[in-house]
């Protein structure tokens, strides 16, 4: 069994230390995040991560957390974004 | 225009934000910085012995001043000495601002001489950190970095500066403004009528003050709405400041090392006020047990603090002092008279442990006639063990004085370079430090940098010759099997400390203890005073840790 997943959409200030801070803080927390994908937006000054995460009540203390972080401009709920996660999936099994 | 060295741009831009003491120890990468610094007219370094020193000194004046303070340390192990003053900073809330030299940036990644990956380590124990990649990114950063620390909850900001970012010449056309603290978030109206219902309806509510209390000097407006409302007050380790130790409604530390009517009272208490605390293992104990009966409002300004370890009724994101200054007109004022008597009965049936009066017998009658002789704007600071909870317990607290302890991370070695930062910060105030044997050999090396500063810091060593709550735990928790917790080695602290410049006074065998005592309180300038205690002196009560609250062992006072 697993747990319902959903996406976190996380908007950031786009510089090489962010995706240290947004991923040590799952780890350092022991929250689990099965997927990242992250891409520069706007011509490179910010990014968006799009975090594939369980849906459990710890979700909300996750979110919390990452709005604390200071380039973390944004973060939203996209649970439609599974979607990408799995096709994906099936890209990257070839 | 201005033109100028990224190194004197720093410096620049700390006195412009009105730095006018910084404690540090150069090297190789930060060189350039200490030479900008040498030209300051306006910024008094203070060199310590050790970075972590370093890092306990701006904390001493952070926490004596609520305003944010600078260290600086080189790179490599500079920076991995000063990185334990700023967790323990970040689990406390205080606002330092470290400044760490780098290997140059085409260094970087080397594996250079003295080079660690500093920004990467410093991630999870700051607010924020900052790798400067060009020196015109000071004139953002620095401001930045002084609004991060002080804003909202307070905490630690490292900036590195790679060496060549020091040396590089930057062209400005203005200097930024000095980066102030951001206005506290605004709360909800709703939440607030909530909140005031609830109180209103309670029969047996407790106020319970930490940390944040004293950040967002709140002190009076706890006060207010515990007289109007008859509510007893707890405190966290960290909040003991914020109401006098003998107001009648005051009930002291809960927790752990709480008297045991303390705990007992939350345990009946059927609503709790929770202002500014963040419900650490300490002060709940088995947290899914903590106030079994009670509802919670709790007010915090860290979003992530409100319902991270227990769910409230009504969380209230926002600055304690004005959400209570809101909340207080609202208020009904109502005597709770069964409450309160059945407090005072808990109180005659549990008494506390804590001695009425100063005295010698004991550390804690000793703890309690430092307190006395010290006055009501002393500065209190302590190491992490025994002398810690003792001090927490017995120490007449008043909210006039600052109470400087280890309260989070629990670092030995915290009390000697805080106490010499506050004193610093606030040198016409009575800076003493209640230390331990253990926490004191932890950083002992600063007894040279207070020396040479000629601070007015006393230190109160009270000396078990052991690990002492260690050993309390192996005696309690493992048979009494005492492995590596006492030492072999007495070391003799009062000539230590006459090595290092220290005047010295000795409990031990005086005739007139408190002619002692009163000698060298009365001394200014760097003073030790050397208290043998017995080694089986325990911390009672104590709640076994993971245990609930209710389970307390010891600190039956039977007199």
């Amino acid at each position: 069994m697993t747990s319902p997943r959903t996406v976190l959409d996380v908007l950031v200030s786009n510089h090489p230390g962010v995706m240290s801070h947004v991923c040590g803080l799952f780890s350092r927390r022991a929250f689990n995040v099965e997927a990242i994908l992250c891409l520069p937006l706007n011509g490179g000054a910010e990014s968006r991560i799009w975090l594939l995460v369980n849906e459990d009540d710890r979700l909300e203390q996750m979110i919390r957390q990452m709005r604390k972080l200071q380039d973390v401009h944004d973060v939203r709920l996209r649970p439609d974004a599974t979607e990408t996660f799995a096709r994906l999936g099936e890209v990257m099994a070839d | 225009m201005f033109s100028m060295t990224g190194a004197q741009l720093t410096i620049s831009l700390l006195e412009r934000q009105g730095i006018r003491t910084i404690a540090g120890i150069p090297g190789g990468a930060n060189l350039p910085l200490y030479d900008a610094l040498s030209r300051s007219t306006r910024i008094r370094h203070v060199l310590a012995r050790h970075e972590q020193g370093a890092g306990f000194a701006a904390q001493g004046m952070a926490r004596v001043t609520g305003r944010p303070a600078v260290c600086f340390a080189t790179s490599g192990p500079g920076a991995t000495n000063v990185l334990t003053a700023i967790a323990d900073a970040k689990l406390d809330s205080v606002p330092v601002v470290c400044i760490t030299g780098q290997v140059p940036r085409a260094m970087i990644g080397t594996d250079a001489f003295q080079e660690v990956d500093t920004y990467g380590m410093s991630i999870p124990v700051t607010k924020h950190n900052f790798l400067v990649r060009e020196a015109a990114d000071l004139l953002r950063i620095i401001p930045e970095a002084f609004t991060i620390a002080a804003s909202g909850r307070p905490g630690p900001v490292l900036i590195d500066i790679p060496r060549d970012v020091q040396l590089e010449t930057v062209t400005f056309e203005a200097w930024p403004e000095p980066g102030e603290r951001d206005p506290a978030p605004a709360f909800f109206d709703a939440d607030l009528d909530a909140a005031v219902s609830m109180i209103d309806a309670a029969r047996r509510p407790v106020l319970w003050v930490g940390g944040g209390v004293v950040a967002s000097g709140a002190g009076r407006e706890i006060l207010e709405l515990a007289e109007r409302a008859s509510m007893p007050v707890t405190s966290t380790l960290m909040g003991l400041t914020a109401v006098p130790h003998d107001h009648p409604l005051s009930m002291g530390m809960l927790g752990m090392h709480a008297q045991r009517h303390t705990n007992m009272a939350m345990e009946a208490c059927d609503l709790i006020v929770a202002a500014g605390v963040r419900f650490d293992d300490r002060a709940t104990g088995k947290v899914a047990e903590f106030c079994p009966q009670a509802r919670v409002i709790h007010i915090d300004i860290d979003h992530s603090e409100l319902e991270k370890l227990r769910p409230a009724s009504v969380a209230i994101l926002g600055d304690v002092g004005d959400v209570l200054r809101a909340i207080l007109p609202k208020v009904s004022p109502a005597p709770r008279q069964e409450w309160l008597d059945y407090i005072a009965a808990l109180k005659r049936a549990f008494p506390s442990c804590i001695p009425a009066k100063g005295g010698h017998a004991t550390p804690q009658e000793l703890i309690r006639r430092v307190g006395e002789l010290c006055g009501d704007t002393a500065v209190v600071a302590t190491d992490v063990g025994k002398h810690q909870m003792w001090t927490a317990q017995s120490y007449p607290f008043r909210p006039g004085m600052s109470w400087l302890t280890s309260g989070g991370l629990g670092t030995m070695g915290f009390g000697l370079p805080t106490a010499i930062g506050a004193a610093l910060a606030a040198p016409e105030r009575k800076v003493v430090c209640v230390s331990g044997d253990g926490s004191l050999l932890m950083n002992i090396q600063e007894m040279a940098t207070a020396a040479e500063q000629g601070v007015d810091v006393t230190v109160v060593l009270l000396n078990n010759v052991c690990l002492g709550l260690v050993h309390q735990q192996q005696e309690l928790f493992f048979k009494a099997n005492h492995f590596s917790s006492i030492y072999e080695v007495s070391v003799d602290f009062t000539r230590i400390a006459q090595g290092f410049g220290w005047k010295t006074w000795d409990l031990a065998g005086a005739d007139d203890p408190d002619a002692v005592l009163r000698e060298a309180l009365s001394h200014k300038g760097p003073a030790l005073i050397h208290v043998p205690v017995d080694r089986g002196e325990k911390v009672w009560p104590m709640v076994p840790p993971g245990a609930a609250n209710r389970t307390m062992l010891g600190g039956e006072n039977h007199d």
